[in-house]
């Protein structure tokens, strides 16, 4: 009943001859495998986002199914290595969402100054793009110095990316719209030095902040928080896992603590939005009360 | 099962660019208030754009138009704008948000959301490009209908754009190319799914023991 594909397109993703109940089982298949031959556990992860990366996985490396990348994967501890950046490498950028940063400027800054010293849990932080935003936000407020971040992340290598602090030159236009447009009050480009085709910056901004691996699937709480900061973090994971990281972060916030997401992510679908009051119409920042 | 099963449908998803607003506008007002296919639309725009587009296509339709906020359940009778600066991924009745690279230098771009409708729904999706200019679009519709499902595109004659609905005649030369209240009258003509096909079980009779026609995930 296939249609056949025209020979020479650049198609793009699973075959023609084609059923999306025997892929779920081979994506299945793959992701119980590596968890019990690695110790990754990508079993929970948002299946039509952990899909789309795999073909693309599978593309890059010239195979053609989903069981062609697991036998690969598991006898090829490189192979894997490369499917572990592509399946934990979250992308974001400087400032995203200006409008947010803004709200967290206006809306959860006063809160944090009631406070005599913050601490503030930056779970998935990826390249450490938006752990940077918020240093010089708090830089700007006059309360660097009473803060203490804990940037967390899965993955090793982004890790040491979001400690190097150097972000790709041909970015910082956007970041410095993206940073004007969410209320800052310097000059953006005070904060870093431009070098070839990076721009490096200042390492008082990172004076700190503690990087450190922490696995929000397996991992529990490790401290009490004034913030928790998760944005666009969560829309990888399914809803059960979701779930599980939203009861972790609820343990891990103080009373009054304040849990920030993505612009699309909601605690509409959790049962923990009745521990949580809102603090802004539409941006994703909520205030535990229960 | 003598008779030819009837293509019933779950899913339409609608992508465009340059123009699209007018465009989305005409469709969403052309639609009936009782139109039962959740209808998913994929229009570029600017990384911080607001809930404008909404509250435009609002203003046409009394059917609800939601943002999407990820996981949301895809329900039937609703028009669906995808946010700007995510992808958007369908699952088997629910909607997932990535925030992957742009592709083509777009996110939201067309053809994720359409493979991955073409992928989850099979034959019981409905693909429309209507005006841009670029090509986006053009690959995901032509996933649609190798999955067996209905390609649409408006006649690039109409269009404020022509670009990306010519590229998607070409890519598909066996879409069906209409004027947009044409478009509006054939989506309206569609039998749509047991409601159950969008929470992912499958309503298709399977002629014949066709696994890739069992809907909605095959094909």
């Amino acid at each position: 009943m296939a249609v056949p594909v025209t020979p020479g397109k650049a198609l793009t993703g699973p075959p023609v001859t084609y059923n999306s109940d025997l892929e779920r089982l081979e994506i299945e298949l793959l992701l119980e495998g590596i968890f019990r031959h690695y110790g990754f556990d990508f079993r929970s992860y948002a299946y039509a986002s952990i899909r789309r990366r795999l073909w693309k996985r599978i593309e890059a490396e010239g195979l053609r199914t989903i069981s062609e990348l697991q036998a690969r994967v598991l006898h090829d501890p490189e192979m894997m290595e490369r499917l572990l950046l592509d399946l934990s490498v979250n992308v974001t950028a400087m400032f995203r969402d200006p409008g947010f940063y803004r709200a967290f400027r206006e809306i959860a800054i006063p809160l944090l100054r009631t406070w005599p010293f913050i601490r503030i849990w930056h779970a998935g932080c990826s390249t450490g793009e938006e752990v940077y935003s918020m240093a010089i936000l708090l830089h700007e407020e006059g309360l660097y110095d009473r803060a203490r971040i804990y940037a967390t992340d899965i993955n090793d290598v982004v890790l040491q990316q979001a400690k190097d602090g150097i972000f790709p030159l041909n970015r910082m236009q956007e970041y410095t719209e993206n940073y004007i447009r969410a209320g800052g009050k310097q000059s953006f480009s005070e904060y870093y030095t431009a070098k070839y085709d990076g721009a490096i910056f200042s390492p008082t901004l990172t004076r700190n902040v503690v990087f450190s691996q922490h696995n929000l699937v397996t991992d529990r709480s490790f401290s009490e928080f004034n913030v928790i900061f998760c944005r666009n973090v969560l829309i990888y994971f399914d809803r059960e896992l979701q779930d599980h990281v939203h009861a972790l972060f609820y343990e891990s916030l103080s009373m009054f603590g304040i849990l920030a997401l993505g612009s699309k992510e909601s605690l509409r679908f959790s049962k923990y939005e009745p521990c949580y009051e809102k603090l802004h119409p539409r941006e994703k920042m909520y205030r535990k009360v229960q | 099962m003598t008779s030819a099963p009837t293509v019933a449908y779950s899913i339409v998803v609608v992508g465009t660019s340059w123009g699209g607003l007018h465009a989305l506008r005409e469709l969403v007002g052309d639609l009936p208030a009782d139109f039962r296919l959740p209808t998913i639309l994929v229009q570029h725009r600017h990384r911080e754009s607001d809930h404008l587009l909404s509250t435009l296509l609002q203003e046409r339709t009394r059917l609800p138009v939601s943002e999407v906020e990820d996981k949301a359940p895809i329900e039937p009778g609703t028009v669906y704008v995808a946010p700007a600066d995510y992808h958007l991924l369908i699952d088997r009745g629910f909607f997932t948000l990535s925030t992957d690279p742009p592709v083509r230098y777009s996110r939201p771009s067309i053809d994720v959301t359409f493979y991955s409708a073409a992928d989850t729904y099979g034959p019981a999706t409905v693909g429309v490009v209507l005006t841009g200019a670029n090509s986006d679009g053009s690959r995901g519709l032509r996933r649609i209908f190798e999955r067996g499902g209905l390609a649409l595109v408006q006649d690039p004659a109409t269009a404020e754009s022509p670009t990306m609905p010519a590229a998607a005649v070409r890519c598909v030369p066996e879409a069906k190319v209409l004027r947009i209240a044409d478009i509006a009258r054939t989506l309206t003509s569609l039998t749509p799914a047991d409601p159950a096909a969008t929470r992912g079980h499958a309503v298709l009779p399977d002629p014949g023991g066709n696994s890739a026609r069992t809907a909605p995930g095959g094909a």
